[in-house]
């Protein structure tokens, strides 16, 4: 049990002690994640409306292929980025290899299927006779939407949760588009990888905690979300 | 909800003028795990980045792993430890202006007990002939490093092919491979470093050192020019200059870890 003890009073140290290097890691780990997950959702949850409530040739291909993207490691998805930003890469000239921008791109693509398939779902859970009274109101497409957004705001929500909660938590992209630099690239959870590599087993636990704590903050503000009115 | 609103449009302002460190110059250097997490290139940059007012990102990857990165030209220069990798590095022409910058040495570690009685082998090629007569176990890194690259060297001086159940190829770093040998009891290959690090962690003895072939030299290399223009040449020589010369090779010298030095610099033998 001490190894669960040390761990516990290593993260209340590295918490209350404010150290400058473990704030950082944590600060880059919330930027790129929130960075992340935001750009997802601005384009995920507009997808997954105009996927759920279109009809088009190919649409069960279009479902297929988002549900198979979900199963994309996170690695392969470093991977295709670090081909695309290496600087002989077509992307190259951009700069972005090994930068936090780099790193929030990947995490981008990560979020993206999964964000758009849960708000499909969240969109055929709804009444259907919703989006029929609206039309027949006379409401514009975007005035359909907003109501349809807000009627299924409790699953849209849970949705950019999971979508924040994978890329926060994911290292594969993050150790291939960042690097692990320290002072600039580095993440919580890259830092956990690089404390468990070296042994430091009460570290990367402590570190874990704090990045539930950072988890913790941002659900919180997405809570208070579903909560309003 | 418009309330919230605004409060997320104020996280997001804070969030876009954060300080992440667009500072000054960057040189990227790619070096492997145990220069890094030996602690070295703590004291050793700092002197560095402060006198030419630079930045340098260091990404730490295995050497195989380190010079891919510099053939792509992704890094500017790499500091990694496998002479026969690095001169085929320069060869192909990736690299240019090579230089010795220090050593420490590998040693073959085991269970106290010493099942396959590697103790008394005069070669580290002998001591893993011993291990396979016996098959009592070896975890190899597997993975590419320059230590795995040592390893396959020595398997090569022994003439043997390691295969069969006693020979794991464990595909992670060296911490996760000490630890793999002492509950396995197994021997394992591993930079004296990191087994300095794990030593009151994990009940594993030195068997056997001190022989040529554990010789484990580190060198550093700038990704040519000519291949990436893009790559920082100019401060990347700056950087070798600086490893190479005294101030630099006082530094490695001079570092301790539990009153133990790690590195022994090799251009300037006593800074």
């Amino acid at each position: 049990m001490s190894f669960f003890l040390d761990s516990l009073l290593a993260a209340f140290h590295l918490i209350v002690g404010f150290d400058a290097e473990v704030y950082l890691i944590a600060w880059t780990s919330l930027k790129v994640s929130l960075v992340g997950a935001s750009l997802a959702s601005l384009t995920g949850v507009p997808l997954g409306l105009l996927i759920a409530f279109t009809e088009f040739r190919g649409k069960r291909g279009v479902l297929l292929a988002l549900n198979t993207l979900m199963s994309l490691p996170t690695v392969v998805i470093g991977l295709i980025f670090y081909g695309l930003l290496s600087r002989q890469g077509p992307l190259g000239d951009l700069g972005l290899l090994f930068t936090p921008a780099g790193v929030s791109l990947g995490l981008f693509f990560l979020a993206l299927p999964l964000i758009a398939n849960l708000t499909i779902a969240a969109a055929h859970g709804l009444d259907p006779r919703l989006a029929l009274t609206c039309r027949a109101l006379g409401a514009t497409p975007l005035q359909q939407a907003w109501m349809i957004l807000k009627e299924a705001r409790f699953a849209v929500i849970c949705a950019i949760a999971v979508g924040f909660g994978r890329v926060i938590s994911e290292v594969g992209v993050a150790m291939m588009l960042g690097g692990n630099i320290r002072g600039f690239t580095r993440t919580l959870t890259t830092a956990i990888a690089l404390e468990t590599s070296k042994g430091e087993f009460e570290l990367g636990l402590a570190l874990g905690m704090f990045l539930l704590i950072v988890a913790f903050g941002v659900n919180g503000l997405l809570f208070l979300f579903q909560r309003a009115k | 909800m418009a309330g919230l609103w605004v409060w997320v449009c104020a996280l997001f302002l804070v969030l876009s003028i954060t300080p992440a460190g667009f500072a000054a110059e960057r040189l990227r250097m790619a070096t492997t795990t145990s220069t890094e997490n030996s602690g070295l290139l703590n004291v050793l940059l700092p002197p560095f980045e402060k006198a030419n007012n630079c930045k340098v990102d260091v990404i730490s990857v295995g050497t195989g792993k380190a010079l891919k990165l510099g053939e792509n030209g992704d890094v500017d220069v790499v500091f990694v430890h496998s002479r026969p990798a690095e001169d085929k590095f320069v060869a192909e022409g990736f690299g240019v202006d090579r230089r010795d910058v220090m050593h420490n040495d590998f040693v073959i570690v085991g269970p106290k007990e010493d099942p396959a009685g590697i103790k008394k082998a005069k070669t580290a090629a002998e001591a893993f002939k011993l291990v396979a007569d016996k098959k009592v176990g070896f975890i190899s890194r597997g993975d590419d490093s320059g230590t795995h690259k040592q390893e396959k060297i020595i398997w090569k001086a022994a003439d043997i092919t390691p295969s069969g159940g006693w020979c794991v190829e464990a595909g992670q770093g060296m911490g996760a491979v000490l630890q793999m040998a002492y509950d396995k009891k197994a021997y394992a290959l591993t930079d004296r470093g990191t087994y300095a690090s794990y030593a009151s962690k994990l009940d594993l003895a030195i068997l056997s050192e001190g022989d040529k072939a554990l010789h484990n030299a580190y060198g550093i290399i700038a990704v040519n020019p000519k291949k990436h223009p893009k790559a920082n040449y100019a401060l990347a020589k700056k950087f070798i200059e600086y490893l190479t010369g005294p101030e630099g090779q006082e530094v490695i010298a001079g570092y301790k870890v539990g009153g133990q030095q790690l590195f022994f610099p090799d251009v300037i033998k006593n800074p």
